[in-house]
């Protein structure tokens, strides 16, 4: 269960993220996560543990929303993109390589918040900030 | 309440592990010490491969280990008994070291000596396949091992252990004649999910393959002390 670790670094994350709302504690309906399959993490098992850490605490209430994000493959000869599959030993099917390149499945981000902020402190332009294109390979752990 | 606000973020979920381990892996490039994170099933080796790395490198390097261990200090007491210092980590329920617990145990470590005076610091990782894979300390190589008891499909259903690895050590290869295992099957899974690390064949028991191994641990520090580098855009070195 590792996934309880992974909730608590989640957490963390998150916790700086409410810093900058300083002194004012952000309300957050939703937090967005993106998680490759090509990872450790198990998804239901992050939700659950999610709503038994954030109980009680500034993120009580707080949904955790998953995208599963495939993994997919680039063969490095023909440059085509390709699903790995275990049983072919995650080669490529068109030119049997082995798994050079991973274009995405290695995900392990927090995307965005959805989040309210108590009347008296509303910014004077929105938080929005440009969405960052889906497979990002900024992620390597 | 005004209208609902969204905060495009794209940060590592574990960021805050990752912040961590950046520090970590920035004292260790100002001690100009190279740290390995030593990761495996439990029973693949780790400590008997250690103990006669430890022995074999102590003549030329100044070398520490921080051990991890779930609940006893069993392997720390094997690897004192060789001659160089050992911290161990007690990571009680945690079935991984994370960077936090790597930095508390620096911290016990700068009583005992000065890091600076080190040329490598072994991190050897709770014996487990899976999040240790995940969760960065701060090393500069990542070693993973798997012993040809193990079977031909573990790089293949731990594959994300195993394409994180820098360096993969197939070991106890003394017990190859008494096993239905075919190792150019084993070191073809691995290629198949990680063509780009170093493999080398290895028991610490016949001894092995250990001189290639020591060589490539030997390259790894001159690479780093030379130029530190983050993990990321090191080279990957193959195997002689």
């Amino acid at each position: 269960m590792h996934e309880v670790d992974m909730t608590k670094c989640l957490l963390l994350s998150m916790q700086e993220w409410k810093q900058q709302h300083d002194p004012v504690t952000p309300r957050v309906q939703t937090v967005h996560l993106q998680v490759g399959t090509f990872t450790c993490v198990e998804p239901d098992q992050l939700v659950t543990t999610w709503r038994a850490a954030v109980r009680g605490s500034w993120l009580d209430g707080a949904e955790l929303a998953i995208e599963t994000v495939p993994l997919v493959g680039r063969c490095v000869l023909c440059n085509g993109t390709y699903s790995p599959d275990p049983e072919q030993a995650y080669r490529s099917p068109c030119c049997n390589h082995p798994m050079e390149e991973i274009v995405s499945g290695r995900e392990l981000r927090i995307r965005s918040v959805d989040y309210r902020l108590p009347d008296s402190s509303c910014p004077a332009a929105s938080a929005t900030t440009a969405p960052q294109p889906p497979f990002a390979t900024a992620s390597a752990v | 309440m005004h209208m609902p606000l969204e905060d495009t973020i794209g940060l590592n979920l574990l960021a805050a592990n990752q912040h961590q381990a950046e520090h970590n892996r920035e004292h260790f490039d100002a001690w100009r010490l190279l740290c390995l994170n030593v990761m495996s099933s439990p029973g693949a080796g780790k400590t008997s491969l250690l103990e006669r790395s430890l022995a074999a490198l102590a003549p030329d390097l100044q070398m520490a280990v921080l051990e991890g261990d779930m609940t006893t200090q069993l392997d720390a007491e094997r690897l004192e008994a060789v001659g160089v210092p050992v911290v161990p980590i007690t990571t009680g329920r945690a079935c991984h070291l994370d960077a936090a617990m790597v930095s508390g145990g620096l911290k016990l470590l700068k009583q005992r000596l000065d890091p600076a005076s080190l040329d490598l610091l072994w991190v050897e990782n709770v014996g487990n396949l899976v999040c240790p894979a995940e969760f960065e300390v701060g090393e500069h190589r990542k070693v993973a091992l798997l012993s040809v008891t193990e079977g031909d499909d573990k790089p293949l259903k731990y594959p994300v252990m195993f394409r994180e690895a820098d360096c993969v050590l197939i070991t106890k290869t003394d017990l190859l004649p008494y096993l239905p295992v075919d190792i150019e099957r084993i070191e073809a899974h691995i290629r198949a999910v990680n063509p780009r690390c170093a493999v080398i064949r290895v028991s610490a028991s016949s001894g092995e393959g250990l001189e290639t191994w020591h060589q490539w641990v030997r390259e790894q520090r001159v690479a780093v002390v030379t130029t530190p580098a983050t993990r990321e855009s090191a080279p990957a070195l193959m195997a002689a």
